[in-house]
């Protein structure tokens, strides 16, 4: 590297990793605004919703919201750490992360067990297009969410490896801007599908 | 200029003064290379160097040769289906057909059909002499036992509306996705990106190779749908719900199944490119590269890989709800007796991406045009930042002007009014592109250059193009012509008039600094006054087919009435279409004939001023020995008072003599 090279580098406003992060993050909204446009055409084009042929099904609204709240949290402890890590705080940002970890996959399990109760009661992928969004759409934000942990995962490995300090800590970071998207996310999903 | 005079001169003593040239440029190449990266690169093996490259300039190599293959399966597809509307069948029932020879008029493919006077006595009398190798070919099949999909929709080399379908939909399918995106996008912004903005490569050079790869992959899966059962995919382009979420109206079930994986595979390849370029546009511009000095197709390559990155996702979503529908029993796009689903709402989302899929299409041709016109009219671009809002402008519309594909589908005429509006606002834009070209060649020392001969086609097809598009633009009028031959027209003029010609330009502009050879002038030439004449006399009689309601679907145009008169005009178009096809081999040829045997280009042979002409030719890894500073715009052409007719984006302002002195 030239002396120049080195001078774009540093005066970037902001690291690649972070940019392409938040590019992807772009596209990523993109695609949950097709399967939630999706979702709104069938929602508005029903009178009933559920549809009267599915019998009384009842998407468990509390526990779900038992669970918005477990991810929400997850996100502040998240965004917790990144500043334990700023401010030099390795041992905040250990336990921080291992509570995110935790919290995430414990979105999952209570989601997955949701999901077997709804299955056991009948709604499936293939009971209309309630069914079949509910599951399309809810499982595409599971799968990211599964994607966040995975990347979590790989973080926390690394940051108990102390690979991260207050001057270089860049990896936990873009894992937080994915973690902050899919946390915020869900809300949105949660109102739509469960309560709206 | 220069390079042309070089070309009388004798051919022998050109070549070896260009070998000399050629060694001494690759020692060049490798003391540079020593510079500024470790001694490893030297010896990276085959794989590293082309085949798993992390190089930008490599992988945009790859994506050229991959999108002028893809080419040539494409325009193939087109020549097979011209000749049945040249010669349709006009019985449905093959095996009737087969019988009553006499009454038909539908001819067998030439080369690889059996002949006519073999077919017929075949015909007649149950067995025949066979003539030709095709006749043999076509002999053996039919008699054999297998073959079953071969001989039901191409027996003899005649096929069935089935085939034909499969044909346009591959067709398009492939030139939108797998040609003109790869080359414009893929070849010609991984190429010059790095090189425009001046830094040493891409942000994430393995995302980079793993987009290239996944492009691959996804081009692979597309042919290999051509051989599962049930042929390919053959629901349009535009994969139409119910048409494509059930395998009962088209009889395809893989070829659909892998035409959406195919397309998925090919987003997540998109995505990961769009990635990069945002990055590194954003990130890693060289001091001094402001963003108003970023040349224009920078820029368009740049706005383009936004829309990309935003529309792509949204045909995403789409294609899994569409897998959904086929594989898991899902009814997102089937109406079901319990309500279900809605298949509008696959045009909802096709179009939500396919439009600003078409501005993806014609964008960067605008930005490789907004490149040429300058250079070869020796004068700066016109109106420069109008250009550019001109081009975030077209994004911009092009988001809500979707609706301006469905006026057929039914909506409400309120919203047909919405988007007829959206819709015509876009001619602004283009209108200020358009004159914004002319204005840069009017009174410029215009040189007619190959490139600038693409460019110029380039202008004057996008217009025609343009101006057919107001028309389908408009509600009333559309609804005579929709899904006519007018729309077919229109969108040739605009994605092979405009985008395929810019990449013509393209290609023979920046060969020198691809290959560090010229390609041969001459078949250069011939091949593009070939093109542009067959070109026109393919696609402009289909605006006069449009107006016949002559539908863009239909096989057998002898089968109605009131397009049989249309008759001639379609083989008159199928011949020129033949002759367009079989031109492009001239540009294959000269392609790969120049990069080994092409004159020896000089660092700077067309005297341009942005920063890939600072670059030494072939361009080493890395780039640049040192990263250049950009001290003016990339279109200083002719500046008053200078003594060249053009000031390199790196070179620095004078010093003003200052008065003391």
């Amino acid at each position: 590297m030239t002396h120049t090279d080195v001078d774009i580098i540093q005066n970037r406003p902001i690291s690649n990793a972070k940019l392409g992060v938040l590019v992807l993050l772009g596209a990523e909204t993109m695609l949950f605004v097709g399967l939630i446009g999706a979702f709104l055409v069938f929602r508005m084009g029903n009178v009933n919703w559920p549809p009267l042929s599915l019998g009384d099904i009842q998407l468990p609204q509390l526990i779900t919201g038992i669970n918005t709240l477990l991810l929400l949290i997850s996100g502040y402890t998240m965004f917790y750490s990144v500043r334990s890590i700023q401010q030099d705080r390795i041992w905040h940002h250990h336990v921080s992360l291992v509570f995110t970890w935790f919290l995430g996959l414990a979105f999952l399990v209570i989601q997955g067990s949701e999901w077997i109760q709804l299955i056991g009661k009948g709604l499936t992928l293939q009971s209309g297009i309630y069914g079949g969004i509910f599951y399309v759409l809810i499982g595409c934000h599971a799968a990211h969410v599964l994607g966040a942990v995975m990347w979590l995962s790989i973080v926390l490995a690394k940051s108990l490896l102390g690979k991260f300090c207050a001057e270089k800590y860049t990896g936990v970071e873009t894992c937080m801007l994915y973690w902050i998207f899919v946390v915020a996310l869900w809300p949105i999903l949660y109102i739509l599908v469960y309560l709206y | 200029m220069q390079e042309n005079e070089n070309l009388t001169h004798q051919h022998d003593e050109n070549q070896k003064t260009d070998q000399e040239n050629g060694d001494a440029l690759q020692q060049s190449d490798e003391q540079n290379g020593d510079n500024h990266d470790t001694h490893d690169h030297h010896h990276e093996g085959f794989i590293r160097k082309y085949v798993f490259s992390l190089d930008h300039k490599m992988i945009g190599k790859q994506f050229l040769i991959y999108g002028l293959l893809m080419l040539f399966l494409g325009g193939g597809l087109a020549m097979l289906f011209r000749w049945q509307l040249a010669y349709p069948d006009i019985t449905e029932d093959m095996a009737a057909n087969l019988e009553n020879v006499e009454s038909r008029s539908a001819k067998p493919l030439p080369i690889i059909g059996a002949s006519d006077e073999f077919l017929k006595e075949y015909l007649e009398t149950g067995e025949a002499e066979p003539r030709t190798w095709a006749d043999r070919m076509w002999l053996n099949i039919m008699e054999s036992d297998g073959y079953e999909y071969i001989k039901l929709n191409l027996g003899f080399g005649i096929m069935s509306p089935a085939f034909y379908n499969m044909l346009f939909t591959m067709h398009a399918t492939i030139m939108v996705f797998f040609v003109v995106v790869p080359i414009l996008v893929g070849a010609f912004g991984n190429f010059l990106i790095p090189l425009m903005i001046g830094t040493r490569d891409m942000a994430f050079p393995v995302l980079n190779m793993l987009s290239f790869w996944l492009a691959v992959l996804a081009a692979g899966i597309m042919i290999a749908g051509f051989f599962v059962p049930g042929g390919h995919a053959s629901a349009g382009w535009t994969g139409y719900a119910p048409l494509s979420a059930n395998t009962d109206w088209t009889g395809v079930n893989w070829g659909i199944n892998l035409w959406a994986i195919s397309l998925l595979i090919q987003g997540f390849s998109s995505l990961v490119g769009s990635i990069n370029y945002i990055t590194t546009i954003i990130n890693m511009r060289a001091p001094g590269m402001t963003f108003f000095r970023m040349p224009l197709v920078i820029w368009a390559l740049f706005i383009v890989a936004i829309l990309l990155l935003l529309a792509f996702p949204v045909l995403s979503s789409a294609l899994a709800l569409l897998i959904f529908d086929r594989l898991a029993g899902t009814t997102f796009f089937t109406s079901t007796s319990s309500g279900g689903g809605d298949p509008l709402l696959w045009q909802h989302l096709f179009w939500f991406f396919g439009h600003p899929e078409v501005y993806i299409l014609i964008l960067p041709g605008m930005g490789i045009a907004s490149e040429l016109i300058p250079v070869f009219s020796r004068k700066p671009i016109f109106g420069y930042r109008s250009m550019v809002y001109a081009m975030i402008a077209i994004a911009f519309l092009g988001w809500v002007v979707w609706g301006h594909h469905m006026f057929q589908s039914g909506m409400r005429p309120g919203m047909g009014a919405f988007f007829m509006t959206t819709t015509m606002l876009i001619a602004v834009p283009s209108a200020i592109k358009t004159f914004n070209w002319l204005g840069t060649m009017f009174r410029g020392s215009i040189r007619f250059t190959t490139p600038m001969l693409h460019a110029i086609a380039f202008v004057s097809m996008f217009v025609i193009g343009g101006l057919s598009g107001i028309f389908m633009a408009n509600t009333p009028v559309d609804i005579a012509i929709h899904d006519t031959y007018f729309i077919v027209a229109h969108i040739h003029y605009v994605v092979f008039g405009g985008s395929l010609f810019a990449i013509f330009g393209g290609i023979v502009f920046w060969f020198p600094k691809m290959y560090g050879r010229y390609m041969n002038d001459t078949l250069s030439k011939i091949h593009f006054w070939l093109t542009f004449i067959s070109f026109n006399c393919t696609f402009f009689p289909m605006h006069i087919l449009g107006m016949g309601m002559h539908r863009r679907r239909i096989e057998n145009p002898m089968a109605t009435e009131y397009t049989q008169m249309f008759e001639g005009m379609n083989i008159f178009i199928t011949m020129s279409a033949f002759t367009l096809g079989v031109v492009q081999l001239i540009l294959v040829f000269n392609f790969f004939w120049s990069m080994y045997k092409g004159k020896v280009a000089e660092k700077n042979p067309w005297h341009v001023n942005t920063l890939e002409w600072e670059a030494p030719t072939p361009v080493p890894h890395g780039n640049f020995a040192q990263i250049p500073t950009v001290h003016r715009g990339p279109y200083e052409y002719s500046v008053p008072g200078e003594e060249a007719d053009w000031i390199p984006q790196a070179q620095p302002e004078p010093v003003p003599a200052s008065a003391g002195d």
